[in-house]
């Protein structure tokens, strides 16, 4: 495994949410459950500094306050549930995708020529994953990046997520609901439940 | 000047055509009579007002009264701005990005035009100084306030693609870029097909003007030419400056969307 850091939140506030202290280590999957409007998306967001919120996030010895808004985001890379596409086609994302990331999500080649508006939305959420991880970060964090896919589909995301995640070493924040899925990825899960993070016992993944 | 005096009671005669019209709109139940008269009356008062004004002024052709009236137009086109947009800045940035953005154009521009190119004794002579300004205040008005409606509104629509491209560590420029782009586009476009029509489908107002007041075709042209460089380049420039610094307004030192500085729309 390539040298890698952890993700730590220290003190981290906001909305509801409060007080939150959580270390990810390099390599570890953490999955985040809770009801819809419990704040999930909102930490996320918090984690990756696109909302005002309180509290420091940790990247290794890298503070998010001291570097620069867009390089935090570029080494702590939020996937979000929806993904948008601004430009004509589907190359002009991907520049530099890999025909064997492509080929293990499902894809041919050929994909790359396609415009943005024949995708589908299972496509587009595979594709801006793929998006997300030829950018090379340093931690990943997903919400419901299956939640479009059909079962057989699924399992081929998570299983090459999981890999990816594994060669790399990154910390993840996984938020999922489907139970089966957590028990396959994470290493750790934890629930939102009265705007405070309860940890779950864990068979631990290996 | 060989321009034909004009009465009073010659103006008398084409309002009383205008009543004639308003007259023949109640019959025909068009239900505008009202507005059309009231706008008539709005004419002769406002244009009897600034007349009185630009007398007052011209025989003065003081800088401070010169200067006094400028800032009174400008601050007028700065709440003209902040009134046309449909989702502006909160604190009074709408109204700051909008005048000082005018402010920069529209003077430089001017001070320009009358220093280094017409070159009136003084170069402040309100006789050049206030049409030359009120004409390009006008222009760069609407420029910017369109360019600002379309990056707030565009900005406030595709807040979903902005948002994507910043987590995937853009920067706040490139994240907005496109809409940047877009909306000073839409700022700078009314100018350019002004000028591309100029003379061939419409005949510029001033241009006419001249010609009535008794200037030599020629030199109506020539002015007309100068004037419409000025107000594209004050529309030009001011609609850059506008859409540069409000947009920087959308983000915060985070570079973070922050679409909360936007009010929302009146319903």
């Amino acid at each position: 495994m390539p040298t890698a850091d952890n993700l730590r939140l220290h003190g981290l506030a906001i909305g509801e949410l409060t007080d939150i202290d959580l270390t990810i280590a390099p390599g570890e999957i953490l999955c985040l459950s809770g009801a819809s409007g419990s704040g999930k998306s909102r930490l996320l967001r918090a984690i990756a500094d696109l909302e005002p919120h309180d509290g420091e996030v940790w990247l290794g010895d890298r503070a998010q306050s001291a570097i620069p808004g867009h390089a935090w985001r570029r080494a702590v890379m939020l996937v979000p549930a929806e993904s948008h596409w601004w430009a004509e086609r589907v190359d002009e994302h991907l520049p530099d995708a890999d025909p064997a990331d492509l080929e293990a999500l499902g894809f041919t080649p050929e994909v790359l020529h396609w415009p943005v508006a024949r995708l589908s939305s299972g496509e587009k959420q595979r594709l801006a994953l793929l998006r997300a991880v030829s950018r090379d970060p340093a931690a990943l964090l997903l919400d419901e990046p299956t939640a479009n896919l059909d079962d057989a589909t699924a399992r081929r995301v998570e299983t090459w997520l999981v890999s990816r995640v594994r060669e790399r070493g990154w910390p993840v924040v996984w938020v999922a609901h489907d139970r089966a899925q957590i028990a396959r990825v994470a290493q750790r899960h934890c629930r939102i439940e009265d705007s405070r993070l309860v940890e779950e016992a864990q068979t631990a993944w290996t | 000047m060989d321009v034909i005096d004009l009465g009073w009671w010659q103006l008398a005669g084409a309002a009383l055509l205008v009543v004639a019209l308003a007259g023949c709109t109640a019959w025909a139940r068009l239900g505008m009579t009202r507005s059309l008269l009231v706008a008539a009356a709005r004419t002769v008062i406002q244009l009897a007002l600034v007349g009185l004004v630009l007398e007052a002024l011209f025989a003065a052709e003081a800088l401070h009264w010169v200067a006094l009236m400028a800032f009174a137009m400008l601050l007028i086109a700065g709440r003209e701005v902040m009134a046309r947009q449909k989702r502006r800045l909160l604190g009074g940035w709408a109204f700051g990005v909008g005048t000082v953005s005018m402010f920069l154009s529209s003077f430089t521009v001017a001070v320009l035009t009358l220093t280094v190119i017409i070159g009136p004794e003084p170069w402040y002579r309100p006789q050049y100084a206030i049409p030359l300004l009120g004409m390009m205040l006008g222009n760069t008005m609407t420029g910017v306030a369109l360019a600002l409606d379309r990056l707030t509104d565009t900005a406030w629509r595709q807040r979903g693609v902005i948002e994507n491209r910043l987590m995937l560590g853009q920067r706040w420029q490139e994240a907005i870029g496109d809409i940047r782009r877009e909306a000073m586009r839409s700022g700078l476009m009314p100018m350019i097909n002004a000028m591309a029509a100029a003379g061939v489908v419409s005949l510029p107002g001033m241009m006419t003007g001249q010609i009535l007041a008794g200037s030599p075709p020629a030199l109506a042209v020539k002015y007309q030419i100068l004037i419409m460089f000025t107000i594209t380049l004050g529309t030009g420039f001011g609609t850059l400056a506008a859409v540069a610094v409000g947009s920087r307004r959308l983000f915060d030192a985070r570079e973070r969307l922050r679409l909360d500085r936007l009010a929302a729309p009146r319903t």
